[in-house]
């Protein structure tokens, strides 16, 4: 479990995160949302202890990130995997050599076993014959399946992801959402992802914290979204026509 | 100020650097990498530019002795003292900040551009050993190269001496031979040794702490190589100044 206490972050004068709170339950999927600008990013990128905190604590477990020492914060990182919105594939390796190089960096495992695990992962996010391709010759989709397979060959306690469907056409998008809840749910991680995709909050959103200029606007989950009366909220996600017309389906079947 | 805070956070880089190591196994193979990219790589520019230069210092000594009073075998001293001195570790070391700094810094700041760098940090790797570290080892390999340049320098320069009709090749070796003090050789090499850990450290902190996207790692690019060789020239007067003053 994560647990996020009144956690502020300023760049500058600009005070990104004015004091957010939540904690993320083990085995479940839990979706930030909010506007470019409400700070999901920053957000996340505190909870990887990629940027520091100004106030307020971040646990794992119950282990405080900032009252770690700098090689504990390097190893509660082995335990993290992390989606990249632009993959973060290494260019100069193969797509086995980006999921090898975890087990390469921090196992005593052979060359023949570290193949065996990356076999497993990648016909785990359903890439047979992609291995000895690098990334540069493999599409989006296929590159953010080689990003969840490196973020959980170590298998982690926590995954991030930061859009991880963005850029991706809707079908596609779709399967990696439900790839990354079904792994969520296999492995028993505790996962948190950082979206704009409104199908992912419908689809996969056990827990839902929607940001609002540095602040959490609202807490919930998929189900409960319907029924918000949170105007900022449904303001963001019944933005689109589609989206409107569903709600008001779902509303008129209520009544 | 931002100077001053510049140059602090290129020490603390520097300290950062050495902390945490990456695995033998992984750090062998990266070493390989990178004395194949940054020293094997850069032979054939090396000796192509130091096999010209040599010959034109040759030329330009033969064409500014006008007294016959002065001995041809000048030729070969210059060309030798100019060649070993300066052109070698010096010249060639602005060239490889050209070549290999600008190499260095747009990888690394494409690495930062494209997230790879925070892959690596939250993977738990020192992402700054893992880059950069490889680079200094594969650089102290650098006078290796220097050597070369000495050697295909003054080649050139008897290339362009006795071929050209300027020197008879007696006159050219015994001019290499005059006056010869083997401290110069030292004096070269501990130069180059200085000059590669500036030409593996400037350019990898200026991709490293790099920021925006594909446009500024052109900039960071052309900023590494200024100062790069910026620091080069002001060393090279520190040291000589140093070692032979």
């Amino acid at each position: 479990m994560i647990e996020v206490n009144n956690i502020h972050k300023s760049f500058g004068d600009t005070h990104v995160l004015k004091g957010v709170s939540s904690q993320f339950e083990k085995g479940k999927t839990n979706l930030i949302i909010g506007q470019s600008g409400s700070g999901k990013t920053v957000f996340i990128k505190c909870l990887l202890g990629l940027f520091s905190t100004d106030k307020g604590t971040i646990s794992y477990d119950g282990k405080i990130y900032s009252e770690l020492t700098g090689d504990e914060q390097r190893n509660l990182r082995q335990e993290m995997g992390m989606v990249f919105q632009g993959s973060a594939l290494f260019d100069s390796m193969t797509v086995e050599g980006n999921v090898m190089f975890p087990l390469g960096m921090f196992t005593k495992q052979s060359k023949s076993e570290m193949q065996d695990r990356a076999n497993i992962v990648l016909k785990r996010v359903n890439l047979i014959d992609a291995h000895k391709k690098f990334p540069s010759e493999i599409s989006g989709g296929m590159q953010k399946r080689v990003a969840i397979a490196r973020a959980i060959v170590m298998n982690p306690k926590y995954l991030f992801c930061d859009e991880p469907n963005s850029g991706l056409d809707p079908k596609t998008a779709i399967l990696i959402d439900n790839l990354i809840h079904e792994i969520t749910q296999e492995y028993d991680i505790t996962t948190v992802i950082n979206t704009h995709d409104m199908n992912s909050v419908m689809e996969i959103g056990e827990k839902i914290i929607f940001l609002k200029n540095g602040l959490k606007e609202w807490e919930g989950s998929n189900k409960e979204i319907f029924k918000t009366d949170n105007e900022a909220v449904t303001d963001f996600v019944y933005s689109s026509e589609l989206f409107k017309k569903v709600r008001q389906m779902y509303i008129e079947e209520r009544n | 100020m931002n100077y001053l805070a510049s140059i602090g956070s290129y020490f603390i880089m520097i300290k950062e650097v050495f902390k945490k190591p990456t695995k033998w196994s992984v750090m062998k193979q990266l070493i390989l990498k990178e004395i194949d990219e940054l020293i094997y790589g850069s032979l054939g520019i090396i000796i192509f530019i130091s096999f010209f230069i040599g010959g034109v210092v040759a030329i330009q000594t033969a064409l500014n002795i006008t007294s016959p009073l002065i001995p041809r075998n000048l030729i070969g001293f210059a060309t030798r003292q100019s060649v070993i001195l300066e052109f070698a570790p010096t010249f060639t070391s602005i060239i490889m900040a050209g070549k290999v700094g600008s190499y260095i810094t747009s990888s690394i700041g494409t690495m930062r551009v494209t997230e790879q760098i925070d892959a690596l940090e939250i993977m738990g790797v020192n992402s700054l050993n893992y880059l950069v570290f490889p680079k200094i080892i594969a650089m102290l390999f650098y006078p290796f190269v220097i050597a070369i340049a000495m050697y295909v320098g003054i080649f050139g320069g008897w290339v362009a001496g006795v071929f050209g009709g300027f020197s008879s090749s007696a006159d050219f070796v015994e001019g290499l031979q005059l006056d010869f003090i083997p401290f110069h050789i030292t004096y070269s090499f501990i130069k180059s040794i200085v000059f590669a850990l500036l030409i593996a450290t400037i350019p990898s902190y200026h991709g490293y702490y790099m920021k925006g996207g594909a446009l500024e790692v052109g900039k960071a690019s052309t900023t590494s190589f200024v100062w790069t060789s910026v620091v080069i020239i002001i060393v090279n007067y520190v040291l000589t100044q140093l070692l032979l003053g």
